[in-house]
């Protein structure tokens, strides 16, 4: 599934990967807190050697893991219960699970809902109190296996806000498995992976300007990014690193100046 | 004639309870013969409970629905000839799959409609077609294949059923844009052949506006747009304010027209976006997409 | 629609009973049903009786969910009063064809149906004022003592608490596969028994396959979360006993005692 894959995500980084079903990306994910096992190589978690048995728990508790179907990865019928979940297996101590619960419910922003049962919960809300699940553990990583694909777009824009201030506010690094293109745009660092490879890494903006090799593995551009890149071709003036709407304004307006086009 | 038509539809969950909730109310509308229409809402904006009456899952505790012209509640017995009409696919349709074989599995549709084993053998092999099944899939489990693939055969079980009227509930949710792409073209060369009218629900408007003529935008519980595509897409900014994502490109072309200059405003796909910049940077400027 | 069944009998609120220790609660429905049995005279099952309605009066739940509960028993409870009236030997009070009832008889039938409307109700009472998760957790820890002859304490309350956490899930599944298989033609309605249990399977097989593929899903993540058993886990909750817990302990020793001293003073009526 995965072909001599070398990566190395730095402290407090927010990288997404990003592939279509079946490129691998979710094998790569199950690496970083040793669900899954190299058959040839060495995966290396906050410096412990992910072999390494009787560190299991360290290591689950550095690289923390958000699923996709956010039923499934529940267990209590009480949200705050839940969150508490990953603590009362390290055997804390409860006072300070409290104090860990409460933090990381304000933290996601879903502290109002304690009390609440998971079932009243709408998906974008049940997958932040699976966040919250995680980082009460307080790990220095949090990988995500795409977590915004079974939600709606309101669902999508909670997730996402909540995983960007992970990162600002907490200083968390963030792993994003996704094939949501929009959400890659908006990380420090882009891993593309293609047939168990990666065969781009990179700063958003370089990697989303090669459109035609992400169009051609079956991942989609930021449409802005397209257009400019169709411009382009027909022998426009206009940059090839165009990720977001207002650039795409301001670059077509200096085109449409240039071109002595009047208001 | 309309295939389909609503008269001040209206359904009210948990009626005379404290829990009470019109989640469609005063919906009238009409749909006709072979038009390919999007369908377009937040959650809980009452598109799926509206489309559960379409094929009569779900009763409207007020209003009349007629289905080539028939009251399909009038004998509320009969109700499931109306579902052999109009077929609905649901929202990750691969978990309803139970069949040991992808065959018997698209097979299980026309079997209920009571078919001659030929009829139901050439309907199966149609479907299979357009879904891009090949034939050395049909006897495999369909617990075995991917999960596009998966999604694909549920697609087929409906299709096998030759309604009259197709409703996709979300039927790219969760794939990636390959994925999407795939299933879409599959089913927009389906409605081309077919000359049927298909419903599509999504929550993506860059989908709905690249594969579909007509666009009924429910807000509310009510139907807020029902349109052809422009000239929904000259209301972005309205669709924007229902909490509904518009596509980059409309965005941009907006704000450029709302500046003032002489861009049209109702873009929403790149290729639009493309001809009508290269028709305004030739000199010919002003002109509509 | 199928998501609107509730699951367990539990009414929210905020009376002394729902505020009790689980814990206490359990142990006190035990006495009482102990209560209940050991009356052997009509002064004792007045207690038992005022007991139960001053427990409901407390507890804001509605009368009419007495009713409620008892439906299910009914059965039973006539049943028990028909075999009770007709079969217990005595003086007769009626006597016509093989039909023969007893003064005896017709006590027997009568206590025994207060005893069993008391039992229900009382034991609904319970479950109306605590909810299934607290209820779990009084158990386990009620249950904490079997560990040492290694009955699975904490994985039985695991199990329950998942099984709690999933019942709206999976009822919710049924609901949309239901409706995918109707749309599809199938039809649940028609038919002999046969035909009926037929229909079943395209909606069984689906539900099965989905709640493997759950509990496969909810394994992981259980383990991404440091799951290993009870292997030095700590609870964020902590029970503790409160002035109530003694209050409500103290007024049924209170009740349980008048009962045993009506039973040892008073004539032993049945």
């Amino acid at each position: 599934m995965l072909e001599n894959v070398t990566l190395d995500v730095c402290p407090g980084e927010f990288v997404a990967v990003l592939g279509h079903n079946g490129s691998g990306k979710s094998t790569l994910a199950k690496h970083f807190n040793a669900i899954l096992l190299p058959s040839s190589g060495t995966v290396y978690v906050g410096g412990i050697d992910t072999k390494e048995e009787d560190r299991l728990y360290d290591i689950r508790q550095t690289a923390g893991m958000v699923f996709q179907n956010p039923d499934n990865q529940l267990v209590a019928t009480i949200v705050e219960e839940d969150v508490a979940f990953a603590l009362e297996n390290l055997g804390v101590p409860p006072e300070e699970i409290r104090r860990r619960v409460d933090e990381s419910l304000k933290a996601v922003g879903m502290y109002d809902y304690r009390e609440h049962s998971p079932h009243q919960l709408s998906g974008g809300q049940k997958q932040r109190i699976a966040i919250a699940g995680i980082i009460a553990m307080r790990p220095k990583c949090i990988v995500l296996d795409e977590p915004t694909a079974m939600l709606d777009p309101q669902g999508r824009r909670e997730v996402l806000r909540t995983i960007r201030q992970l990162g600002s506010q907490f200083g968390i690094t963030v792993v994003l498995i996704t094939h949501y293109m929009d959400e890659a745009a908006q990380c420090d660092r882009v891993v593309v992976v293609d047939n168990g490879k990666i065969i781009l890494d990179g700063q958003p903006r370089q990697v989303f300007s090669h459109v035609e090799r992400l169009k051609s593995v079956g991942l989609d551009v930021p449409q802005v990014t397209e257009l400019a890149w169709l411009l382009r071709r027909d022998g426009y003036q206009l940059p090839d690193d165009i990720l977001f709407e207002e650039e795409c304004v301001q670059a077509i307006e200096k085109l449409l100046e240039e071109h002595h086009v009047s208001h | 004639m309309s295939v389909i038509k609503t008269e001040h539809l209206t359904h009210t969950y948990s009626q005379g309870t404290s829990y009470e909730k019109a989640a469609v109310s005063d919906v009238s509308l009409e749909i006709g013969r072979g038009e390919m229409i999007g369908v377009i809402g937040h959650t809980g904006s009452g598109k799926s409970t509206l489309i559960q009456h379409f094929n009569g899952l779900l009763r409207p505790t007020q209003g009349k629905i007629y289905v080539d012209g028939e009251d399909i509640w009038e004998k509320p017995k009969e109700i499931r000839r109306i579902r052999f009409k109009v077929g609905l696919v649901f929202q990750y349709p691969e978990y309803q799959l139970f069949e040991d074989t992808v065959y018997k599995d698209i097979a299980f549709g026309p079997r209920n409609m009571g078919l001659s084993e030929e009829e139901i053998d050439q309907r199966v092999r149609e479907a299979a077609l357009f879904v891009g099944l090949k034939p050395h899939q049909m006897e495999k489990s369909p617990f075995e294949l991917s999960g596009g693939q998966k999604r694909r055969v549920a697609i087929a079980g409906v299709i096998a059923m030759n309604p009259e009227v197709l409703i996709l509930d979300e039927p790219t949710a969760g794939l990636d844009p390959k994925g999407r792409d795939r299933i879409l073209g599959q089913i927009l060369a389906y409605h081309k052949e077919q000359k049927n009218t298909i419903l599509l629900v999504s929550h993506s408007m860059e989908d709905v506006a690249k594969y579909t003529e007509k666009v009924l935008v429910m807000n509310h519980s009510r139907v807020a747009m029902f349109d052809q595509v422009e000239k929904v897409f000259s209301r972005s900014r309205e669709i924007e304010a229902m909490g509904l994502a518009v596509p980059q490109v409309s965005r941009v072309f907006l704000s450029l027209s709302e500046k003032g200059w002489p861009v049209p405003s109702n873009i929403y796909t790149v290729e639009q976006a493309k001809n009508a910049l290269e028709q305004v940077l030739s000199g010919g400027g002003g002109v509509h997409a | 629609m199928l998501k609107d069944i509730t699951i367990g009998q539990y009414f929210p609120g905020r009376s002394v009973l729902h505020r009790l220790d689980p814990r206490m609660k359990i142990l006190l429905t035990i006495g009482y049903i102990v209560m209940l049995f050991t009356v052997s005279n009509p002064l004792g099952l007045c207690v038992g009786i005022v007991f139960l309605i001053f427990s409901y009066a407390i507890s804001g739940i509605p009368p009419r969910m007495i009713t409620k509960s008892l439906k299910p028993v009914i059965p039973i409870i006539i049943f028990t009063t028909v075999l009770n009236m007709f079969f217990v030997q005595g003086d007769p009070l009626f006597d016509w064809w093989i039909f023969h009832i007893s003064r005896q008889g017709l006590l027997t039938a009568v206590v025994m149906t207060i005893r069993i409307v008391c039992l229900i109700a009382g034991t609904s009472l319970l479950t109306y004022t605590t909810s299934p998760i607290t209820l779990t957790d009084g158990l386990e820890r009620l249950m904490k003592p079997l560990k040492r002859v290694r009955f699975p304490v904490h994985e039985l309350s695991m199990m329950m608490t998942i099984a709690l956490r999933f019942i709206p899930t999976l009822i919710e599944e049924t609901d949309k596969i239901m409706s995918a298989q109707k749309a599809r033609g199938a039809d649940l309605e028609s038919g002999g028994i046969m035909q009926r249990a037929r229909a079943l399977v395209p909606i069984l097989i689906p539900l099965f396959v989905s709640a493997f593929r759950r509990a496969d899903e909810l394994a992981l993540a259980m383990e991404c979360r440091c799951y290993r058993g009870d292997v030095g886990r700590t609870r964020m909750k902590q029970l503790h006993y409160s002035w109530q817990d003694g209050v409500a302990a103290a007024v049924t020793a209170a009740c349980i005692g008048a009962v045993i001293a009506v039973n040892l003073f008073a004539p032993v009526i049945f």
